[in-house]
């Protein structure tokens, strides 16, 4: 094959699988912003004649879906909040220190990877019944925090070991302690890796439907609440949900898109 | 200002002993180099006098303060890194400034200080750049800078150069000199570059699995080893060794004869440019020669025991000739086979 | 010095209590849960469930769209892996593209699907332009197992093959360009380099991303339930429906430790099968 030829086919191979991921959102954001109207149009047509936003806030009015919508933001930053706060400092012990259990706790952490964790939300919804928990954001987030907490712990330690040791030990020298090293020369270099792990932190808990329907019945978030009505909604309106689902996606992968590698290259560990 | 004493120093990496009783006394001002190859426990006896590692056992006292148990901001000291250390998220002249405002210095303070370093290490134009924009060589000048800013009684630097590239590594070793000079800091040098170590220190100490060899100016290094392996790690090429018989307080080899210690056999440590190139004397195979620009290296065997001479440029000798060599015995370092250390010549 | 020894027990002492609390104690739970019945040890749950309707479906449907899903996924996700590596320019954007159903739920993936699939859908329409069907049909029904599989294979591989690019090019990005570089100077063509070079050095990646996507495949129920409701049963789409609908928790736990030990078992298959000799990686 010649170099011209090979380009051609590369590309086009490029660009189809391009499209193939595109397309179907371009396709519900159609259904999204179509209405009745669109949804019923027969046969459909590519262009968005029927896309008015009327459509899309006739559907955020319906009762229930702000307010799913405002709960899964707050779930979703509980998580991250949670998680990073148990994560980062599990993930700079194992970086920095070599201790015994450190590779139990290791095996604790990638050991939640082989269960299906959000099924365990099943015997939590009489733990947190009793202890008044059920059918509130935290207990959701709780539950969240289990699924994004290995996670944050492998993300930061990879991050923390990226750090050279001996900026540290630069900064203990010229007269900082610990807790000064840490804040005046790790976390700064940390953060923006640290940022990406809590926004994926975020989207994990934003799109968890299992454990956030189980221990929910009128708190829920908006996945949740999406496959609640799912059966009883008309196909706007769920295309609609749908769409809302992946807008905060979008935005959220282009903003961690530098550090997805750190997270799942070194985590895999 | 302050010297550096340490006592009875030990280090165990559980059964692996790193450091076996170190005990070294650093006058105040003084330039020591702890030089050995990667493993003999130099960078570890650094880390423990700079509190970044703990002893097992000892003490280590920097003036009259016995600082073993202090955390490395309460010692006072200053310290230059091998990968430099650099503070990536600061300006040069924050990095410069670090150690000043650790310590509370006044602003207008740390300005002067921070211009002098500056100044002395010539990185005035980039101090508001990050050290991203700056080349190994100027990231090298700034971590000196930081270092110097402090005015440390205590300067501990670890492999400073050995990440520049050859020429570089020259050009910074002559300035370092001139520079530490000025100081006035007790400094402890780690290398394993014997000429880095042999160019700048007052006094070197030869560090060998955990042990101090010997310790000495380096002139009386080179010239009187104290072991076999001082002898064979200071000097390039390093020093020649062969183990001859001795009878009646004599060795003799062919047509070459010397007064020697021992009875039985002894190790002949000499160095290659102590031999001359003459008409009789010990046979030499010649194996390879390698013109060197300041000497014609010649490798070959001495009764079967390789041997490295060097011959003066200009000499015609290629690989396959036979020379005849004689050692001058005046300068032949006996080493005792048994224990590898270095005995006086019988009179 | 005493202090800087406890130092990491205390860092991770917060993380170790979490997951305990959270994942080590609902696990125990859950198996009491499912094997205990009336204040007994009893199977009455594994009974329960194995005698479903649904049952046998939802497993034959799971173990099914397993099987189907995830090679083609990991084929696809090698295929992109080459492909970016090959770009010279752009490299950014396409990643990016790839990436973007990492970040989309199962729900909302079997959504944007369900308008690819309903009866006025687009399928349809190009169907229908084609001269393939004539007017609305309905492929999403029980009477079309075939074509709901289908829709909901193909959410699957939509929505879940960024992941496993992800861990694949991460892996694609350790190897060292001079054992490719080697193999062709001694002439080896790109199809050999592939399987003789990159392959077997990527193994840890790949099996990485196998269990990983193995035991969330075997999760599988937002995606189907948003195409077909209860029309296509799954397994954790019933440990949800025993839950929700019929207030069975005991059924619902017999579903989890079913899903778990699967999974589990699955894992060990892989890490058995494509057990990695740590000297033969560089």
């Amino acid at each position: 094959m010649s170099v011209g030829l090979r380009r051609v086919v590369l590309w086009s191979g490029v660009v189809t699988l391009c499209l193939w991921v595109l397309v179907p959102i371009y396709l519900i954001a159609l259904g999204a912003f179509g209405g009745r109207a669109g949804v019923f149009r027969w046969p459909k047509s590519l262009l968005p004649w029927d896309a008015t936003l009327a459509s899309m806030q006739t559907f955020l009015a319906v009762e229930g879906v702000g307010r799913a919508a405002v709960n899964g933001a707050l779930v979703a930053a509980l998580t991250m909040l949670l998680s990073l706060a148990l994560g980062a400092p599990a993930g700079y012990a194992l970086a920095r220190y070599a201790f015994r259990g450190a590779n139990l706790f290791r095996l604790l952490v990638i050991l939640t990877r082989a269960f299906p964790l959000a099924i365990l939300a099943l015997p939590l919804t009489v733990t947190f019944i009793r202890v008044g928990l059920y059918d509130t954001p935290l207990g959701v987030a709780l539950v969240h925090t289990a699924l994004a907490l290995p996670f944050a712990a492998l993300v930061s330690a990879s991050l923390f070991m990226g750090i050279p040791r001996e900026l540290e030990e630069a900064a203990w020298v010229f007269g900082c302690s610990r807790l000064q090293a840490f804040r005046k020369v790790v976390l700064p270099l940390a953060l923006p890796g640290l940022a990406a792990a809590a926004i994926f932190a975020f989207v994990i808990s934003w799109n968890e439907v299992f454990a956030a329907s189980v221990l929910t019945v009128r708190n829920k978030t908006l996945t949740a609440y999406l496959l609640t009505v799912l059966a009883e909604s008309p196909l706007h309106y769920r295309f609609a949900g749908g769409f809302l689902l992946i807008l905060p996606s979008i935005v959220f992968i282009f903003a961690v898109r530098k550090y997805l590698f750190a997270m799942w290259g070194v985590s895999n560990k | 200002m302050a010297g550096i004493r340490i006592d009875g120093v030990e280090k165990k990496f559980g059964q692996a002993t790193a450091l076996a009783r170190i005990d070294l006394d650093i006058p105040d001002g003084e330039f020591l180099a702890l030089l050995g190859p990667s493993g003999c426990g130099k960078t570890t006896l650094l880390r423990i006098i700079a509190g970044l590692e703990t002893a097992t056992a000892g003490q280590v006292f920097i003036g009259d303060r016995n600082v073993t148990e202090l955390q490395p901001r309460q010692r006072g000291i200053a310290m230059v890194f091998q990968n430099y250390a650099v503070f990536p998220h600061m300006t040069v002249f924050e990095n410069v400034a670090f150690g000043l405002r650790m310590r509370g210095a006044e602003d207008a303070e740390v300005k002067a200080q921070v211009a002098r370093a500056a100044e002395l290490l010539h990185i005035t134009p980039y101090l508001d750049r990050y050290p991203a924009k700056l080349s190994g060589g100027q990231r090298q000048r700034v971590a000196v800078a930081r270092a110097l800013a402090v005015r440390p009684s205590v300067l501990l630097m670890d492999e400073p150069l050995s990440n520049l590239d050859a020429l570089l590594r020259l050009e910074m070793r002559t300035e370092l000199k001139a520079v530490l000079a000025q100081s006035g800091a007790t400094t402890i040098y780690v290398t394993h570059d014997q000429t880095e170590a042999m160019g700048l220190a007052d006094r070197i100490a030869v560090m060998h699995k955990g042990v101090i060899e010997q310790i000495d100016r380096p002139q009386a290094l080179y010239e009187r080893p104290a072991t076999r392996f001082v002898g064979g790690f200071l000097g390039s090429p390093p020093m020649n060794f062969l183990d001859l018989p001795v009878r009646a307080g004599v060795v003799e080899l062919d047509g070459f004869r010397a007064a020697a210690p021992g009875t039985d056999r002894i190790i002949a440590g000499v160095r290659a440019e102590d031999v001359e190139i003459a008409d009789s004397g010990l046979p030499f195979d010649v194996r390879v020669a390698e013109p060197l620009g300041a000497m014609l290296l010649l490798s070959g065997a001495v009764a079967g025991q390789t041997m490295r001479v060097a011959a003066r440029p200009d000499m015609l000798i290629s690989a396959g000739q036979r020379l005849y060599l004689r050692p001058d015995p005046a300068r032949i370092v006996w080493i005792d086979p048994a224990t590898e250390r270095a005995v006086r010549a019988a009179a | 010095m005493e202090r800087s020894r406890a130092l990491p027990y205390l860092l991770i002492a917060p993380a170790t209590i979490f997951l305990i609390a959270l994942f080590v104690i609902p696990l125990v739970q859950t198996v009491v849960l499912a094997f205990v019945d009336d204040g007994a040890w009893s199977l009455t749950n594994f009974r329960k469930m194995v005698g479903d309707l649904n049952f046998g479906l939802s497993l034959r449907n799971t173990f099914l769209l397993v099987l189907v899903v995830v090679p083609l996924q990991v084929a696809c996700a090698l295929l992109m892996g080459v492909m970016l590596q090959k770009l010279d320019k752009g490299r950014d954007l396409v990643l990016w593209i790839w990436t973007i159903p990492l970040g989309v739920s199962d729900l909302a993936a079997g959504l944007v699907w369900l308008a690819i699939f309903q009866d006025r859908g687009y399928l349809n329409t190009l169907l229908a332009a084609f001269g393939v069907i004539d007017g609305p049909t309905n492929w999403l029904s029980y009477e079309s197992p075939g074509s709901m599989f289908l829709a909901v294979a193909l959410a699957e591989i939509w929505r879940a093959t960024a992941i496993v690019l992800v861990i694949l090019v991460a892996g694609l990005q350790l190897i060292p360009k001079e054992y490719g570089e080697a193999a062709e100077i001694f002439g080896a063509s790109p199809w050999t380099r592939f399987r003789k070079i990159t392959l077997p050095l990527l193994k840890p990646s790949i099996q990485s991303a196998l269990i990983l996507r193995t035991v969330l495949a075997f999760e599988v129920f937002a995606v189907v339930y948003a195409l077909s409701g209860r029309n296509f049963p799954v397994l954790v789409g019933e440990a949800y429906a025993w839950q929700h609908v019929n207030q069975n928790n005991g059924v619902a736990a017999a579903y989890a430790i079913l899903v778990m030990a699967i999974s589990l078992a699955a894992t060990l298959a892989y890490i058995r099968a494509l057990r990695v000799n740590p000297e033969t990686q560089p």
